[in-house]
């Protein structure tokens, strides 16, 4: 019934690994997007909740998209939001669960923010702006490209809250002992101030076309499509 | 008495010494999003305020009838149905997709409702509704409630769910308040060009959390405060 409809809607999109490319790094969902702050600031205070959080984001976000693209003939236009929420609420029930069941501890830390991820604008962003038009390929190199932006992100700021509020790196000593830990860092301000310069970092790396070799890397494989 | 003064303490506690925003970082899109003026970062604010109220009140009911442990509605269910009394029954796996979907409604109501009696309200917030759907602060209010409706022993009442719904919409409205006041002084400023708009939003709120931190403590003062007082 759908068949036509979707896959007329399919040819304009950008292909999987176009998708994939984009999500690492030229539309990065924290440093050029913004989104999903509530995760990004909450648990990077160290890297173990950081990755945990990555993974189960990574989990709902690979599987939303798989089941939006599925039934994606089926959405009315008045629902859909309704109906993709719901869906992210199915799989961050089941995220949270086998939390729960395996890594307790972690689960017990992480607290809220796993339940959380539900209303992460990442997640439903992607489901509205690829998932919905796109189908099961371009949809899950989406989910996956945009979650390695993710964990990347979340990683570089809990490293250097890691690194400077308490001298270890997944708890591992890694500084000497005579460092003073910078307290500030592992509390909510220190979250602020971390993505606060690291985004102006970014700023200044990307704005100099010459500064890092990856970026050209990036825009090479962008002028492919050209 | 007893009653009072925790109910007092869990709306400093949420408005200033937890807030919502600088020490739990729910709703930071809307804090970074609209606090570009004043009067639209106090009308964002309102809209949370009355939101999160509403679904908050109706979220401690489907928590305290159906989702928690031992609640009377399944088990009344369960009981007529022929099931063995003695099974303890607990929904709270459901938890999170009644809660998004009684959000997700409820706001769809709020804005028929108030699009139909209060139009002027409407006007002055009604563009914000469809966004409220997706800040972390309705849903991580009704978790808090969750949080606190698992021991049978000691369940928090609609006074008490209110008024940590309450708390936190007032302490919203506060920091995005403060925010945007701070930004509308900013735009007179010379930032550094790569700190411009977010970057610099991030560096004041990380000051603004140091100085909210200064609220630790407040709570102890007021509960003897006011435990002298009613004694």
């Amino acid at each position: 019934m759908s068949e036509r409809k979707t896959s007329s809607v399919d040819k304009e999109g950008p292909t999987a690994l176009e998708r994939f490319i984009n999500g690492v790094l030229p539309e990065n969902p924290i440093y050029r997007q913004l989104l999903g702050m509530c995760p990004t600031l909450a648990v990077t205070n160290a890297m173990k909740p950081a990755v945990t959080m990555a993974a189960a984001t990574a989990f709902v976000l690979i599987c939303s998209n798989i089941m939006v693209s599925l039934i994606r003939g089926l959405l009315k236009p008045h629902l859909r939001i309704l109906v993709f929420t719901l869906t992210i609420a199915t799989f961050v029930t089941i995220a949270d669960r086998v939390l729960a069941a395996y890594v307790y501890d972690m689960s017990k830390q992480l607290g809220p923010y796993v339940p959380l991820i539900i209303v992460n604008c990442v997640i439903i962003s992607r489901a509205e702006i690829c998932a919905s038009k796109q189908g099961i390929g371009a949809a899950t190199a989406d989910g996956i490209g945009m979650s390695l932006g993710f964990g990347i992100g979340l990683a570089s700021i809990a490293t250097v809250r890691e690194l400077l509020g308490s001298g270890t790196w997944f708890g591992l000593h890694v500084l000497p002992a005579t460092w003073p830990n910078w307290g500030i860092m592992v509390l909510p301000p220190g979250a602020f101030l971390t993505l606060g310069l690291l985004l102006a970092i970014v700023e200044w790396g990307t704005r100099r076309r010459a500064a890092s070799a990856i970026w050209r890397t990036v825009r090479m494989l962008w002028s492919w499509r050209h | 008495m007893e009653t009072l003064i925790g109910v007092v303490l869990i709306f400093i506690g949420a408005a200033l010494i937890n807030n919502f925003v600088l020490h739990y970082f729910v709703g930071i899109c809307p804090f970074l999003g609209v606090s570009r003026r004043v009067d639209t970062a106090f009308g964002m604010g309102c809209a949370v305020t009355f939101v999160i109220s509403i679904s908050t009140m109706l979220n401690w009911a489907f928590t305290s009838f159906m989702l928690r442990p031992g609640a009377p509605l399944p088990a009344w269910v369960w009981r007529t149905a022929g099931g063995n009394p003695q099974t303890q029954l607990d929904l709270s796996v459901l938890s999170y997709i009644i809660y998004i979907f009684v959000i997700a409604s409820s706001v769809q109501f709020v804005e028929m409702y108030v699009r139909k009696f209060f139009p002027p309200l409407y006007k002055s917030f009604g563009v914000f509704l469809p966004l409220i759907t997706t800040n972390c602060a309705i849903l991580f209010a009704s978790l808090e409630v969750l949080k606190h409706m698992q021991d049978p022993t000691n369940l928090w009442g609609l006074p008490q769910a209110l008024t940590l719904a309450l708390g936190g919409g007032v302490g919203f409205t506060l920091a995005i308040s403060l925010m945007a006041g701070i930004r509308e002084e900013l735009d007179l400023c010379d930032v550094p060009r790569p700190l411009q708009g977010a970057g610099i939003a991030l560096i004041v709120a990380g000051i603004m959390a140091m100085a909210f931190m200064g609220f630790t403590g407040v709570d102890k003062g007021v509960e003897t405060a006011l435990s002298s007082l009613l004694r």
